[in-house]
């Protein structure tokens, strides 16, 4: 296990030593009216939605499943919260806008658990639908048009600070509390057994069908929260482009944390790591100075590499001794 | 058959082992032009190992093969078949998604200018078909015909090519009687035309209503060639699971038979399921053995997982504690006190990425539900239990099952269940593939259970094994249940004949 995040945790490394190289000052903290500045700070805020969508991502795809709808039903949230907030700058219309939001997102989770658990759809189809309608349905909530708010309590989600900007606070708070249930309560053994082998879970008395359901509002959930995010660090709702390929990010996170997309055994820590080494990446390009013609090129070197360090065979042709074989 | 020309394959002295498993040790086989060769051993003699040794999936550690009196070395199965050697094995090999003539012909398709010629390849293949009789239009999608049609066109693929030998894995295990008459009138014309076919299959009838020849093999060795008039159904089957007749008939009963009374913990009323076991009465009493006895494919398994609601019946009813239960899956038996420990252990028992902890407790936790999970001492005062009472090695909680013997992963299956304490714990084949060590473990096992109370239905391949062990045994033929009979005064031999189908059930317990 350890050794598996081994690799990912490296090349965390190295991306941000990288960085430093370049701009000597990344790694400077200060605080300044009681919030704490620095280029870590902004690799976490800016990385906070992909890994709440990596970590719904992650027992969605232990399960076996995949959600591609991640991305339209942030982006749903964001413009429930938006048109709901209108032109009020009442915290309660804010707090009341983004519930009926994450419920809204919640029925959404319990449409796509029902597609793959109840109908029996492969989840990349059976996701795909909520994936493209969920953009047209943010559409139709917001008529189409770009809705700005000026809520100070809503600003808060996406751009407030308690010391550290909340949205990392809010994104450790949840990563916090899925590794509690899943350790604490039998989810995580039971989703790993789904995972791994679904007949003989089915033979052994598993619900598993409750599982997937499970699995799946949680995912839409953390999109929800995620959407939210988006959303308020910019103080509109922008239908088209919130969340727009984050379900891509999220995915890659999951795989480059070590998950495998064939299902079973996860790893909540090995996201996280995942999610840095994204938006890192993302930071990097720009601290580097690539240019932008060749910025999906050079990010996709990196992840091709990383993703490769991890594979068994390759790994193997690289190294040069025999490693012996621990146990 | 006088004396043969000389045989188009010979194979001598082959062995072969995987980790752990000596798979065939020192088999010599012979296969003669225009005959039909039934390979028969139950299930693990190593008739799949000997099939994909001549066609070139497995290389033998020791022992030569030769073709037409040539000695070959296939390095791959395509090699084996460009010098003659078809295969079409158990499950269609085709592309559902291709027309006919595409399957017959794929990787092999008449070409004209750089492209595909479509015209020859319907010709070609219309050929093929008429060639084995079979009238069906080349150019239409192989998705639109029946399985038994579709196992057809991959007999017709395989001797598409010119071919001497064709193997047939199974071909009958899908196919309906009329179907089954269909393949065999295929395979005389073949036959005729001077192939060697070699035959693999279950049904005892079929093997003696096509087969010329036959080799037995058991545990991965040679048993016998015989040609098939030679050799009645009784000699054939005390040679497949191993007794001569002599010993057979000498078994004498070492173990203490329990006559449990009293009601039936569970009943069976007319339930069945079609295509899988016809519908059967079953009565089943706490701490009693009841035995399942029957060749491979004569419906032990499914008789079984339909008591456990794995597969649902179609007909009758099940009753618990003389109450009608409603299986809807797995978990209404479970509920019930139902245990079932699969025959396929790796497939549908244990999850092999996960420890034996989590193995384990799975059932348990499973009946719980994942809001309540057992406490961490529980769970670690059952697991240190069941590793110490069933001698579970490595005794380590942690370690992952996939990396288990096969004898320590049935064991960790079976503490699965027994961490529940079922009322009826089904056992399918829990000996099979395990050492002598653990086997005698587990058969004792079987035996303190139903002392204490547990009603258990146990299902084995070996008779003897059965035999021993239950108080009743109930004998299955071709997805029938044929007999019951009481297990102190029963014999193996007696068990053979009512599986061969020689013997009137005469016995029959009430």
């Amino acid at each position: 296990m350890k050794n598996r995040l081994l690799w990912p945790l490296l090349a965390l490394v190295a991306l941000l030593l990288l960085n430093l190289a370049v701009t000597p000052s990344f790694f400077a903290l200060r605080m300044q009216d009681g919030h704490l500045y620095g280029g870590l700070v902004d690799v976490l805020k800016n990385g906070a939605p992909t890994l709440l969508i990596a970590l719904g991502m992650t027992l969605v795809i232990a399960t076996r499943g995949i959600d591609l709808s991640v991305g339209a039903v942030a982006a749903i949230a964001g413009a429930v919260t938006c048109v709901h907030i209108g032109t009020s700058g009442s915290a309660a219309t804010a707090f009341a806008g983004m519930a009926i939001a994450l419920v809204l997102c919640a029925a959404l989770g319990l449409w796509n658990g029902f597609l793959v658990a109840g109908l029996g759809i492969q989840p990349i189809i059976a996701t795909l639908v909520l994936m493209t309608a969920g953009r047209g349905v943010a559409m139709l909530v917001t008529e189409g048009q770009i809705v700005t708010v000026n809520n100070t309590a809503y600003r808060q989600v996406g751009a407030g600070f308690v010391v550290l900007p909340v949205s990392i606070l809010i994104a450790l708070l949840v990563l916090g509390l899925v590794a509690f249930v899943t350790r604490k309560t039998a989810l995580g053994m039971l989703i790993e057994a789904v995972g791994v082998n679904p007949e003989a879970s089915r033979l052994a008395g598993v619900r598993s069908r409750t599982i997937i359901w499970t699995v799946y509002v949680f995912a839409a959930v953390c999109a929800g929260i995620a959407g939210l995010m988006i959303s308020s660090n910019v103080s509109a709702a922008d239908a088209n482009n919130a969340g727009l390929w984050i379900e891509m990010d999220a995915i890659l996170a999951v795989v480059i944390g070590g998950t495998s997309l064939a299902g079973g055994r996860y790893s909540l820590t090995g996201t996280l790591l995942g999610a840095l080494i994204i938006q890192t990446l993302t930071t990097t390009v720009y601290t580097i100075g690539v240019a932008p013609e060749v910025t999906l090129v050079f990010k996709a070197v990196v992840v091709i590499a990383v993703c490769l360090l991890q594979a068994p065979k390759a790994r193997a042709a690289l190294s040069f001794r025999k490693v012996a074989v621990s146990s | 058959m006088t004396e043969s020309p000389p045989p188009v394959v010979e194979m001598r002295g082959i062995s072969l082992a995987f980790p752990g498993v000596k798979a065939l040790q020192d088999v010599d086989f012979r296969l003669f032009p225009g005959e039909v060769h039934a390979l028969m051993g139950e299930n693990g003699a190593g008739k799949s190992t000997l099939i994909k040794t001549l066609t070139g999936v497995h290389r033998p550690d020791a022992g030569q093969v030769s073709l037409a009196g040539e000695d070959v070395a296939f390095s791959s199965p395509g090699e084996a078949q460009h010098a003659g050697i078809s295969t079409v094995y158990q499950e269609v090999n085709l592309c559902a998604n291709l027309t006919v003539a595409e399957n017959i012909l794929l990787g092999r398709e008449p070409r004209r200018l750089g492209g595909i010629d479509f015209p020859a390849m319907r010709r070609r293949a219309a050929e093929v078909l008429a060639r084995i009789g079979v009238h069906i239009d080349p150019a239409s999608s192989l998705s639109e015909h029946p399985i038994a049609v579709q196992q057809l066109v991959a007999i017709a693929r395989a001797i598409a090519i010119d071919c001497s030998v064709l193997v047939l894995d199974e071909p009958t295990s899908s196919l309906d009687a009329g179907e089954v008459a269909e393949l065999f009138r295929i395979m005389r014309v073949l036959r005729d035309e001077g192939v060697a076919i070699l035959f693999v299959s279950h049904f005892l009838d079929q093997v003696y209503e096509i087969s010329d020849r036959m080799t037995v093999l058991r545990n991965g060795t040679l048993v016998g060639e015989h040609l098939t008039a030679d050799v009645d159904r009784r000699t054939l089957i005390a040679q497949m699971i191993g007794r001569d007749l002599g010993t057979l008939e000498a078994i004498e009963d070492a173990a203490e038979k329990r006559k449990p009374s009293g009601p039936a913990l569970v009943r069976a009323e007319g339930l069945g399921k079609r295509g899988a076991i016809e519908p059967f009465d079953l009565d089943i009493r706490a701490g009693e053995v009841v035995g399942l006895a029957g060749l491979l494919g004569s419906g032990r398994t499914e008789l079984a997982r339909l008591l456990f609601g794995a597969d649902r019946a179609d007909s009758g009813r099940l009753l618990v504690d003389g109450a009608p239960l409603k299986l809807r899956g797995p978990r209404s038996a479970i509920a019930a006190g139902i245990a079932f420990s699969s025959e396929d252990r790796k497939g549908e028992g244990l999850v092999a990425d996960l420890s034996i902890r989590d193995n384990l407790v799975l059932a348990m936790q499973a009946a719980r539900g994942w809001t309540r999970p057992l406490p961490r001492r529980t769970k670690d005062q059952l697991v240190e239990k069941y590793l110490k009472a069933l001698d579970i090695r490595p005794a380590n909680p942690d370690a992952l099952v996939r990396t288990l013997s096969g004898g320590n992963q049935q064991k960790v299956l079976l503490a699965r269940w027994l961490v529940t304490e079922p009322r009826l714990l089904i056992l399918d084949e829990p000996t099979r593939g395990i050492d002598v060590g653990a086997k005698a473990q587990i058969q004792q096992l079987v035996t303190t259970l139903a002392a204490e109370g547990t009603a258990i239905l146990f299902i084995s391949a070996e008779l003897e094994e059965v035999v021993r062990i239950a108080d009743r045994i109930v004998v299955l033929r071709d997805r029938r249940k044929i007999a019951e009979l009481d297990g102190s005064v029963t014999g193996v031999d007696e068990v053979v004949e009512l599986i061969a189908g020689g013997a009137a059930p005469e016995k029959v317990v009430s």
